[in-house]
């Protein structure tokens, strides 16, 4: 039946470029220590994105997704995305 | 001078800076819907604040897609005027007509106040009946102010006399102290202060008139 899927899901994660500043990390992170916590070295906090796609092409798909989150789903100026299609 | 004002889903100070063109400065201004295709013939085009399409993903990131920001683009390009307040700022930033981002505050607080900025250079069209380094009391509404650009681009701002405004004492974060910056042609400003708020002395302060004297004189100056 697997085959026979006939779309694909991309498990998409944007997450803010190093150089840019996390405030919601930082803030997290000191949650994490007051709670006594050990060894929280950083927290850094992005979001996760699934979309699904009709198509069997992975080549296609994959191409696809990579246009979507260049243009609309991060910011290249402050984000960087990585993502899995299943 | 005739002012358009793009209206988006989620748009909250288009009446306002309606009533600042239209009512204090007795300009002819028309409401110009996101879906719109052309522009009507403005001359200087606003995006005004608010939460376009309810700040989904990024602020800004999906008003960018929308018809009528295919024409302010086209306008920009052409050299037309385009200035773009607080959510307005945020929309050029993704639309790339400006450089750099505006990200969550460094407090992740939603900052409601008034702030004093310096006008940092009088070399524009939205800024031109400012004195060099004049301060201006204007107020702030937001939750994502903080300006970040990479280090580079700073340094050309800095170096282009791009920088129109600064705070002087930074609410939110924002890389140099910027509060607003203006693209390479000079003729689109980004600014996360509200001037249209600031416009009458009956809402505290009329700092903000000298950004739309600044238009109109360079207006007369043009014609």
């Amino acid at each position: 039946m697997v085959n026979n899927r006939s779309f694909m899901k991309a498990k998409i994660i944007v997450m803010p470029k190093r150089t840019v500043l996390d405030p919601q990390g930082k803030t997290v992170k000191h949650a994490l220590e007051s709670m006594k916590f050990q060894g929280i070295q950083e927290v850094r906090i992005g979001k996760f994105i699934e979309v699904e796609v009709a198509g069997t092409d992975r080549a296609a798909v994959r191409q696809q997704i990579d246009d979507a989150c260049h243009k609309l789903l991060s910011n290249p100026v402050i984000e960087e995305y990585t993502f899995e299609l299943q | 001078m005739r002012f358009g004002i793009i209206q988006f889903p989620g748009s909250n100070c288009d009446q306002d800076c309606h009533h600042a063109l239209a009512t204090v400065f007795g300009q002819p201004t028309r409401y110009i819907w996101h879906k719109d295709t052309g522009l009507g013939g403005v001359d200087c085009v606003v995006l005004p604040g608010g939460f376009s399409y309810g700040d989904y993903l990024r602020t800004g990131a999906i008003a960018r897609f929308s018809p009528a920001l295919k024409a302010v683009a086209d306008h920009a390009r052409a050299g037309g005027l385009v200035i773009g307040i607080c959510n307005g700022f945020q929309i050029l930033c993704e639309t790339h007509l400006l450089p750099g981002a505006l990200i969550r505050n460094r407090s992740l607080k939603f900052i409601c106040d008034h702030v004093r900025v310096r006008v940092e250079s009088t070399n524009s069209a939205f800024t031109n009946a400012a004195r060099p380094g004049q301060v201006l009391r204007l107020p702030i509404a937001h939750g994502e102010g903080c300006y970040f650009a990479e280090p580079a681009v700073l340094e050309e701002l800095r170096r282009d006399d791009r920088v129109l405004l600064r705070y002087v004492d930074n609410p939110n974060g924002s890389l140099d102290h910027i509060a607003g910056v203006c693209n390479a042609g000079r003729n689109v400003f980004g600014l996360m202060p509200h001037p249209e708020r600031a416009s009458e002395a009956i809402l505290g302060s009329d700092d903000g008139c000298l950004i739309f004297e600044s238009i109109l004189r360079r207006a007369a100056v043009a014609r």
